[in-house]
């Protein structure tokens, strides 16, 4: 989590906020950030961490593993209207990459403003190449968009 | 007493030997549960929430339908102080 509040301030450029989860109490929370997180991130943990003690968020969201009474390293893209637009699920030992999340906010951020006109294909950055969906596009993807070059 | 090796997952107690039999009312509940539970999709409502959390300094409470309006990064962990 402390790779995340390093990188905040990118996720207020783009109008996010982060909420994070464990089953871990606020309190413990607390801890956490004054004598580890913000050492780390060199600045108190800007964002919101819940306490889900008996793990009923994250059973709701299917990240709850019961046996092992923690959560699972979920990841969720919530947009304005509160609908989920990305998930990824990890298990505990490998942490997730804080630029993909970047990444696909901003991929979904440019559907939107396009209301949908535009779509992202693999490896979309900003600057790169979109794609209009329509007839026209259909069997001539590769006339458009080369993944070798635009990848 | 051996020394447990240190994970990235919180050790807690669990269930040990046979799971005891259910009863059929009783399975049939824990289905629907199961169906209820399990809600969250990609292309459907973040379910809400809210929770006791700490923000800032502060113990507060967040609710998810409160950033409304807004794009969230919702971050499940399996706990503090541990590893990765």
């Amino acid at each position: 989590m402390s790779a995340v509040a390093a990188r905040y301030d990118k996720l207020q450029e783009l109008g996010a906020e982060v909420i994070s989860v464990s089953v871990d109490s606020q309190f413990v929370h607390k801890m956490w950030n004054d004598h580890e997180l913000s050492k780390m991130a060199k600045k108190d943990i800007p964002f919101h961490m819940a306490s889900d003690g008996p793990g009923n968020v994250g059973k709701i969201y299917g990240v709850y593993d019961e046996n092992a009474g923690v959560e699972l390293r979920g990841r969720f893209i919530i947009d304005p209207d509160g609908i989920i637009q990305g998930m990824e699920v990890l298990t505990p030992p490998v942490g997730r990459k804080f630029d993909e999340t970047i990444r696909q906010i901003q991929a979904y951020q440019h559907v939107r403003k396009t209301k949908g006109a535009e779509a992202c294909p693999a490896g979309w950055e900003p600057g790169k190449k979109t794609l209009k969906p329509g007839p026209e596009l259909v069997g001539n993807v590769w006339k458009v968009w080369d993944p070798y070059k635009d990848h | 007493m051996a020394e447990n090796e240190a994970g990235c997952a919180r050790p807690t107690g669990a269930m040990v030997g046979e799971p005891a039999k259910e009863q059929p009312e009783e399975k049939e509940n824990q289905i629907e549960e199961k169906k209820r539970m399990s809600v969250a999709r990609v292309g459907a409502k973040a379910p809400d929430f809210q929770a006791p959390a700490y923000y800032q300094g502060k113990f507060t409470t967040v609710k998810l339908s409160d950033f409304l309006g807004k794009w969230v990064m919702l971050c499940f962990y399996p706990g503090d102080f541990t590893f990765v």
